[in-house]
């Protein structure tokens, strides 16, 4: 047990001496240690879509009384594969109209955007691939970053319905990423840090989702609307927007947008793991297979609620997260700041 | 200050939610709607016309393809108003199958807009359960006459074949699960927060303009005016049952929504009467072979569809052929308040608007 454990600390370890018997310098080392590590967050990040997708296409399925996919292979394991193929050797279509360069650059923009969010997320115990100090603040900083993308698409497109998806989108964001940080606040005061090690170590003796039941409450419905998944869909909107601010986009272009979205949902369920439900830490297996277990159920929730709601209307959207969102995570603020002050 | 201006965006003929090929011209202020400017005619197939270079009983199957969503009740009407026309009365058997017919189609039509409708505010399951139970709806059809979404079972003077044995335990089955069915609705839409807040006080037709525009049908009941042709002027046998109107009260989408689910239970009650009275017999009335009404005779007959109005108009000038038929229908009627509820809304209040008038653009365009 206690070799798997620390197996990929140790594996890192290795690697690193290894390198440094071969007579390579101790930072020359570390930089070929850190281009692995990038390299396995790629490979882990792709192989974990696969698995998403098909995953939530059977419970949309499960939700809908039908079968999802089944043709290929055991339970249609491998239609997401068969899906990536198709879009890989689909013709690259881009419209006379479009801003050329926004336009091939948004996709790509979005998916690094994405990428970055994984740097920070201790997968396991030590096993975070940068040890920030402030985790917490450069994993919202660059996730709000995405909008930035949306809007290339938006604009780049020269089409209205993706100007107004593109626009949807950043008055959503904007709006849902004060509560977003505001309830993250409440458990960053709690835990004394902004290192996300430290957060899950904090969570030794209780989970803080039942220290702080209302920031997790407002935490969840900023991220879903983050993530701009259903019920807050807004940026796509299929049934008004036509595909909002992917309208123009197809091939692979639109299949890396796709993936970006699915690599935020992993990460933002990654991230409430391991604000609220102890991260890494559990009993039995190894640390580095909890955190997977408890994102794969968050986001369980997720494919639930989308797959169940209406789509908000737009202002309503903005007056929740203006008139209440904000005010509530506010005064549980305020509550948690008088409440550790008198506990000192 | 910066410039802003109005966009242009057309709504339309292309677009997810437009049920068809419905064309909404829509001047945006950001999510605003400004104004609105319908256009139709994408799928026009020039029925009236075809209607003058085909027999009487060659046209029968035209008229699924007006409302293909309630297969039997235009049928109905155009067999009625050549039966007027031609001064013949049905055999009661005849008369209780075509009201069964009608009122599956009813249930059948307003399931699929409840479904529409779910799918048009986002709620993608909606759709699926309603699909589910319209395919029993659609599996008795089949049993009857072999075709499912268009099938021309009724024909004039009644019908060519009886009610297959399989049917009556299908309906009955049916009708037992229905309650289930609408509980199932009413708990994954009806009573979703979100749902309410979307459709409430939304697309608001008072009941003043729904006269003055013609509407009729469930929009016109949801906006408070009791008014069903089947209790105001009964046609066939519908004087014989008894069942309420629902009636809305603010005219908002809520009330459209509301409205439907309610007469699909009424419908059903009109069923379960009309399977207890059911007599045994004839099912078609004595109609000559070759169908030649008097010369200058002209008749207007209209039933209550699934939509509205439903009127026929049919002019004979003594050949085998209608001089001329004209088909009042409601969807393109009940089309004419979309600009008027949807100005001053939100984008996606004038998505749920389409949704909740429930037009047919096979109807409308003809």
């Amino acid at each position: 047990m206690k070799g798997a454990e620390t197996f990929f600390v140790d594996l890192a370890r290795a690697i690193v001496n290894g390198l440094e018997n071969m007579g390579m310098s101790a930072l020359g080392a570390e930089i070929i240690l850190l281009i692995i590590k990038f390299a396995c967050i790629a490979g882990i990040v792709t192989v974990n879509i696969i698995i998403l997708i098909w995953l939530e296409r059977k419970i949309s399925g499960f939700i809908q009384l039908r079968l999802g996919p089944n043709r290929l292979g055991p339970w249609g394991v491998f239609q997401t594969i068969a899906d990536a193929i198709k879009l890989l050797t689909k013709e690259d279509i881009i419209p006379s109209q479009t801003d050329k360069i926004i336009f091939r650059t948004a996709p790509i923009v979005f998916i690094i955007i994405s990428l970055m969010l994984y740097v920070v997320l201790p997968f396991g115990d030590g096993m975070a691939i940068v040890d920030l100090n402030l985790g917490v603040l450069y994993f919202i900083s660059v996730g709000s970053l995405g909008t930035i993308a949306l809007l290339m698409a938006g604009w780049g497109s020269n089409n209205k319905w993706s100007l107004l998806g593109a626009m949807r989108s950043v008055a959503q964001m904007i709006s849902y990423e004060i509560p977003l940080v505001f309830s993250l606040l409440a458990v960053v005061m709690i835990a004394g840090s902004l290192n996300m090690s430290d957060i899950v170590n904090a969570q030794d003796k209780i989970w803080f989702v039942f220290l702080q039941p209302v920031a997790f409450i407002t935490y969840f419905i900023a991220a879903t609307a983050e993530l701009n998944r259903g019920p807050f869909d807004m940026p796509e909107a299929e049934q008004e927007l036509t595909a909002g601010a992917y309208t123009e986009y197809s091939g692979m272009r639109w299949a890396l947008f796709f993936l970006a979205e699915y690599t935020n949902l992993f990460a933002v369920s990654a991230l409430t793991a391991i604000m609220f439900f102890g991260g890494f830490k559990g009993p039995f297996l190894p640390s580095w297979l909890w955190l997977p277990i408890k994102a794969y159920i968050i986001m369980l929730v997720f494919f639930w609620l989308k797959w169940t709601l209406p789509r908000i209307r737009m202002d309503h959207l903005m007056a929740f997260s203006w008139k209440v969102l904000i005010p509530v995570t506010l005064a549980n603020l305020v509550v948690t700041g008088c409440v550790l002050h008198f506990l000192k | 200050m910066l410039e802003t201006d109005f966009i242009t965006i057309n709504v339309g003929p292309q677009h997810p939610s437009t049920h068809g090929g419905l064309h909404a011209e829509t001047v945006l202020d950001g999510e605003h709607i400004v104004d609105l400017k319908v256009h139709l005619g994408y799928v026009h197939r020039s029925v009236e016309k075809i209607a003058e270079s085909r027999t009487y009983t060659q046209f029968i199957p035209y008229n699924s393809r007006l409302d293909y969503l309630a297969t039997h009740l235009p049928t109905m009407g155009y067999c009625q108003a050549v039966e007027k026309l031609l001064g013949i009365s049905l055999p009661e058997r005849a008369e209780y199958i075509r009201v069964i017919m009608a009122e599956l189609s009813r249930i059948a039509s307003h399931m699929l807009f409840i479904g529409s409708l779910a799918i048009d505010i986002g709620a993608t399951t909606g759709l699926i359960y309603c699909f589910r139970d319209r395919e029993r709806i659609m599996d008795m059809f089949e049993m009857t006459s072999g075709q499912r979404l268009i099938s021309s079972y009724m024909r004039i003077g009644g019908f060519n074949e009886d009610l297959p044995e399989e049917f009556y335990p299908a309906v009955k089955s049916f009708l037992d699960d229905l309650p289930y069915m609408l509980d199932e609705y009413n708990n994954l839409l009806t009573g979703n927060e979100i749902l309410q807040a979307r459709l409430k006080n939304t697309g608001i037709l008072s009941a003043e303009d729904a006269i003055a525009y013609g509407v009729s049908g469930p929009n016109l009941r949801a906006s408070g005016v009791a008014y069903d042709i089947r209790k105001a002027e009964p046609y066939g046998i519908y004087d014989r049952f008894a069942f309420d109107i629902p009636v809305g009260q603010k005219g908002d989408n809520m009330d459209r929504f509301v409205v439907r689910i309610r007469e699909i239970e009424e419908s059903a009650r009109i069923i379960r009467q009309a399977l207890k009275d059911m007599p045994e017999g004839e099912i078609k009335a004595k109609v000559p072979r070759v169908i030649k009404p008097e010369k200058g005779k002209e008749v207007y007959h209209r039933i209550e569809s699934s939509k509205g109005e439903l009127g026929f108009y049919i002019v004979s000038d003594g050949g085998e052929k209608p001089y001329r038929l004209h088909v009042r229908a409601p969807s393109f009627i009940n089309l004419g308040v979309l600009p008027l509820i949807s100005r001053g809304g939100k984008l996606q209040d004038l998505i749920a608007n389409i949704a909740t008038l429930d037009p047919v653009l096979g109807e409308a365009d003809r």
